[in-house]
């Protein structure tokens, strides 16, 4: 039996094309989902992401477990509100699950983490958490609507009262505030600014319809996959899982190492640095005609690899993908696409973001 | 609810034939499979000469989610392809039965034309 989120009558009635995601009835797309993504990349889109996982953790030592438990240092967030993207990791360094955390007051953190990961997540945080006085509370009740694009916080704050329009206006990136109902959090998967609103789920249908009033698209988890893999961002189950650490799939930037801070995961990447990481996860464009997708063989002068995620770019029109290769850098690859090796350069994701292809990528 | 013109012959796995008045076989992929795949991007089509056999995977489409395997609906020889799909994928979604042909087959043997669906029996089988 297939799980519903509070919009999902509001999809059906907008003609979206339903598919089982990670045991959710989601949309894939409402028509065309290149349509979709260039809304996004040029106007304003909405994601129903309410089938994500909000955990909060609560109690006086919610930011000494956070502090174990993540691989990025919660130290850095020290003002309420702040927001940070981080792994949290098992003790071979394996990634668990990639995950946002908001610091909202002393005693309350709030984690995000992927839908399909929910039990295994949950049964991770629940065991790290029993050494701490501090309560793990899961809160199924809230929708989260993800509102990205140019235009995304405009359409959002002209639905606000005229204090909170002001304070949510002044939200800078990865930071977030709650206004009425609604938690708002200047963060999303896209590449593009917005919002992303978490809020009861009998007011979301509500919020949904002002939104589309207002002139925002839906847009499904197909645009969704191809915008996030533009803006260099990697997909939970994909571009990195248990068997890989956050070194060897593009995410040594989210690691917070230098001091004798102790964390999950800790030891073993550290002496991963020491003995050399063998495998990088880079970005691909094809130069030929074509469609890169994820697990295609990748030839290169140092051994073979392996792509990860692949698809066509609207932005770029190529076909782009993440491949995890071993060795050094080079500048070029071949691709095994139905036995015929195609070229391939070799970049540094991301492809494209704010509108327009990345400098240096094409 | 797909468009199912009553003038062509269906194969199960969502290849329209359409018999040219020259005895050539058209071939295309339906709307059903159009609408199913979403917009597509990628087309490699057979090269005009190639012979090919009754279901064997001689072309295949590309959408942005997946890339798809057409089947021969018949046998033959090549002897036409759609070269406006190399610069405009879209055209199968936009119009799948007209500008989104795909190629066009030299029959070998006319009688294998008689094992496929009308669009009647395609119907049923889109609503089992």
């Amino acid at each position: 039996m297939l799980q519903h989120t509070p919009l999902y009558n509001a999809h059906v009635a907008a003609g979206a094309r339903m598919v089982d995601f990670g045991g959710w009835e989601m949309p894939i797309n409402y028509g065309s989902q290149i349509e979709e993504h260039h809304k996004v990349r040029q106007a304003a889109g909405m994601f129903d992401v309410s089938h994500m996982t909000v955990v909060d953790i609560l109690g006086n030592q919610s930011r000494h477990f956070l502090s174990y438990l993540l691989a990025n240092d919660v130290a850095k967030l020290q003002t309420p509100g702040r927001a940070f993207y981080t792994c949290m990791l098992n003790e071979a360094g394996g990634v668990i699950d990639d995950l946002i955390t908001y610091f909202i007051e002393k005693t309350h953190f709030r984690l995000v983490v992927n839908a399909a990961t929910h039990d295994k997540d949950m049964a991770w945080i629940t065991s790290q958490a029993r050494a701490f006085d501090i309560e793990v509370k899961e809160r199924p009740e809230l929708a989260m609507i993800a509102v990205q694009g140019p235009e995304a916080r405009a359409k959002v704050i002209a639905l606000l009262d005229d204090a909170d329009a002001q304070l949510a206006a002044e939200l800078k990136p990865f930071n977030a505030g709650q206004f009425g109902d609604k938690f708002i959090a200047r963060t999303g998967y896209t590449g593009e600014d917005g919002f992303e609103i978490s809020l009861p789920a009998d007011s979301a249908t509500a919020l949904w319809d002002q939104l589309l009033e207002a002139g925002v698209s839906p847009c499904g988890l197909g645009a969704r996959d191809t915008l996030r893999l533009e803006a260099g961002m990697n997909l939970y189950g994909q571009d990195m899982d248990e068997t890989v650490t956050p070194l060897e799939s593009g995410l040594g930037w989210t690691l917070a190492l230098k001091d004798d801070r102790a964390f999950v995961g800790k030891d073993a990447l550290l002496k991963q640095k020491e003995q050399g990481v063998a495998n990088r996860l880079v970005g691909l464009v094809l130069k030929d005609r074509g469609v890169l997708r994820p697990g295609q063989r990748v030839v290169t002068e140092d051994g073979e690899g392996i792509t990860t995620s692949g698809s066509f770019s609207p932005t770029l029109q190529k076909a782009i993908a993440f491949a995890r290769l071993p060795g050094g850098v080079a500048q070029s690859c071949q691709v095994d696409i139905r036995g015929k090796l195609l070229e391939c350069a070799i970049v540094r994701p991301p492809f494209a973001r704010n509108g327009t292809v990345c400098e240096g990528v094409i | 609810m797909s468009n199912i013109p009553s003038h062509l012959q269906y194969t199960e796995s969502h290849e329209w034939v359409s018999t040219e008045d020259n005895g050539n076989a058209r071939i295309g992929i339906t709307d059903h499979a159009q609408e199913a795949l979403g917009d597509l991007v990628f087309v490699e089509l057979p090269v005009v000469g190639d012979e090919i056999s009754q279901g064997d995977p001689c072309a295949v489409v590309e959408s942005v989610k997946a890339a798809s395997d057409i089947y021969a609906p018949v046998s033959g020889k090549v002897v036409a392809i759609n070269e406006d799909l190399e610069a405009e994928p879209a055209l199968i979604n936009a119009d799948p039965y007209d500008d989104g042909w795909l190629f066009e087959l030299e029959l070998v043997d006319t009688e294998e034309l008689d094992g496929l669906k009308d669009a009647e029996a395609y119907e049923e089988s889109l609503e089992e």
